[in-house]
């Protein structure tokens, strides 16, 4: 009964953790697969919105109105770099990922400098517990993950259903011809690079609870990140999707059972094999 | 040699010449600043072997500058082993793994590959710290008072004192000048500089551009292992921060700064930033800010970097 529940546990844990790293992944995959761009600042864009969400938790009392102020600010944050660096260069792809390189440092140290190299806590906004029949569990992971779920599924309506989702799904298919057809392809860009960004932040502002908010939090962010959008295959949403739960179910398991550290390596590795053996991912059909 | 070449020659033998005589007239902290620069310069013209010559991005050399680090001073640490014989393991793991790992990386191109390469430094990264009891993980291991000293002409010489640092940094540097040089100047050279500007058409003139990458990534994997394995002997340490993310993205920084695919100009690059880092690092404990800003503006700005711009405007001759 012990061990059945103990992977109950890891199951439920990977499903949220699963569901947070969908919404950050979702994010890069989006401006990759509209851009054709590497946005190594990613990672940087969920530590703001954990920390913004901090900020403004702390300075409002409400969690709520933080948890909706933070993506706003991160958004605002990701069409200012648009149109200030990444627009002027082109979006030529490695002069992007150079300039994305040192946004990374410029965001994560502007925020080391104003906030510090601390790691703080939000009281989560709600506060129960499920009683399972081995354990009881926070109640605020289990919203998280519904609001997760939610979000994504409000990403998916954006994009097959409105007009934005349809500029973008043609951009991303061939710009010069979506141009031709008047599609507005720089505001397209510049609208993918910032809600990228904001999902991404969400993701962060979540987690806060959880997790604690900290300047470094975004590397990690990243390179899982990196990871469910190579397995899921560059460029495609749904196998990012797909992806992400995977990796966060497979982390659930394997952290509760071995060292996470080698669970890392080990991820890492594969990450680098499969992308080696397949440049177009397990799931995607090539789009490099 | 035409004229070119030799003019190119003589400006390399007059900056390391120039280098070899700076030490009679620096002040103790610019002698130690200049020797550590020398070191990470060698690292950065094996970068720029990779990035300026061969058109490939990696986002992963710190593995190959910590295989050096690793290679060369956990023997010294737990087996007292000789200079010499550290320096020569040090660079053997660099190559070993180059190798291995370039086999691997070079099936991708692009995006992928930068990808692939800051993973496969990531797994490094994370062994070194998996191992703690063994590398001291962040912590690292003092080498300090472990390093036997060498005896050369009857002169007793230990990594602690500033001349023997001073010129065993200028032999690193100008060993990996050279290589670089004779590689770049040579027929393979010249391939690889068509692979960057038009691999499909290379493969279609008959070269086995595989091979040729894979020639350059092991040659720039072991210069950053020389160049590891001589700044954990030198400055007496041995960490993983050697194979963090920081450490792929200082070579790419210090070559963008200097000029890509410019034989001086990782020596540059390194120059000024480890001067402006070391500047703001007195400053702010947000130094880092200073790498961000100065990526975006050369991106923005000056893509060619310092020597790009002197070859453009004043010296067309610069190889």
């Amino acid at each position: 009964m012990i061990a059945s529940g103990h992977l109950f546990l890891a199951l439920l844990e990977g499903l949220v953790s699963g569901l947070v790293l969908a919404l950050t992944a979702l994010g890069l995959s989006l401006v990759f697969g509209v851009m054709r761009i590497v946005n190594v600042a990613h990672g940087e864009f969920f530590m703001l919105g954990a920390v913004i969400a901090w900020f403004f938790s702390a300075a409002l009392g409400s969690f709520g109105l933080a948890l909706l102020a933070a993506p706003l600010a991160v958004g605002a944050i990701a069409l200012a770099a648009d149109r200030l660096i990444l627009r002027p260069i082109r979006y030529a792809p490695e002069a992007t990922i150079v300039a994305t390189i040192g946004l990374l440092y410029i965001l994560q140290q502007l925020v080391l400098m104003v906030y510090g190299p601390y790691a703080r806590p939000v009281d989560a906004p709600v506060y129960f517990r499920v009683e399972f029949p081995w354990f009881g569990y926070s109640g605020y992971k289990l919203v998280v993950a519904i609001l997760a779920a939610l979000l994504l599924g409000a990403t998916w309506l954006l994009i097959s259903r409105t007009r934005l989702g349809l500029y973008m799904r043609a951009t991303q298919q061939d710009p010069d011809v979506a141009r031709a057809f008047g599609v507005p392809t720089e505001r397209v860009y510049a609208a993918s690079f910032a809600l990228g960004a904001m999902l991404t932040a969400v993701a962060g502002a979540l987690v806060v609870p959880i997790q604690q908010a900290h300047y470094l939090m975004g590397l990690d962010a990243l390179l899982l990140s990196f990871m469910a959008v190579i397995i899921g295959g560059l460029g495609s949403l749904r196998g990012t999707l797909a992806a992400a739960l995977l990796i966060g179910l497979v982390d659930g398991v394997v952290s509760v059972f071995f060292s996470p550290t080698l669970a890392k390596i080990v991820a890492s590795a594969l990450v680098a094999l499969v992308l080696v053996g397949r440049s177009g991912g397990l799931f995607g059909e090539g789009a490099t | 040699m035409t004229a070119r070449d030799r003019r190119a020659a003589w400006l390399h033998v007059a900056v390391l010449a120039g280098l070899l005589a700076l030490q009679a007239v620096l002040p103790p902290f610019h002698h130690t600043m200049v020797a550590r620069i020398m070191v990470l310069a060698a690292f950065a013209v094996g970068y720029n072997l990779l990035l300026g010559y061969t058109g490939l991005m990696s986002l992963g050399h710190a593995m190959f500058f910590a295989a050096g680090v690793y290679g060369a001073g956990l023997p010294v640490y737990y087996a007292g082993l000789g200079a010499g014989p550290a320096m020569a393991l040090g660079v053997l793991a660099g190559v070993a793994l180059a190798a291995l790992v370039g086999a691997l990386v070079l099936r991708t191109s692009g995006v992928a590959f930068l990808i692939v390469t800051m993973m496969f430094a990531q797994v490094v990264f994370l062994t070194a710290l998996y191992f703690n009891p063994i590398t001291g993980g962040d912590q690292g291991l003092v080498l300090t008072g472990r390093l036997p000293p060498v005896h050369l002409f009857g002169l007793e010489l230990t990594a602690a004192s500033p001349a023997v640092k001073y010129n065993v940094a200028w032999g690193v540097l100008a060993a990996a000048l050279l290589v670089t040089l004779g590689l770049v100047r040579s027929p393979a050279g010249r391939a690889l500089v068509a692979i960057r500007e038009n691999e499909e058409r290379t493969r279609m003139l008959g070269y086995n551009t595989f091979a040729y990458k894979w020639l350059a990534f092991v040659t720039a994997g072991g210069i950053a292992a020389l160049a590891g394995a001589a700044y954990a002997l030198l400055f007496s340490y041995v960490g993983a921060t050697f194979a963090s993310i920081l450490y792929s993205i200082y070579p790419l920084l210090w070559t963008l700064l200097g000029g890509v695919g410019t034989t001086l100009g990782p020596l540059v690059g390194t120059g000024i930033m480890t001067y402006v880092v070391d500047v703001a690092s007195g400053i702010t404990t947000s130094y880092l800010l200073v790498v961000g800003a100065v990526l975006v503006l050369l991106i923005m700005r000056l893509p060619a970097g310092v020597m790009g711009g002197v070859r453009r405007r004043w010296w067309p001759w610069l190889p």
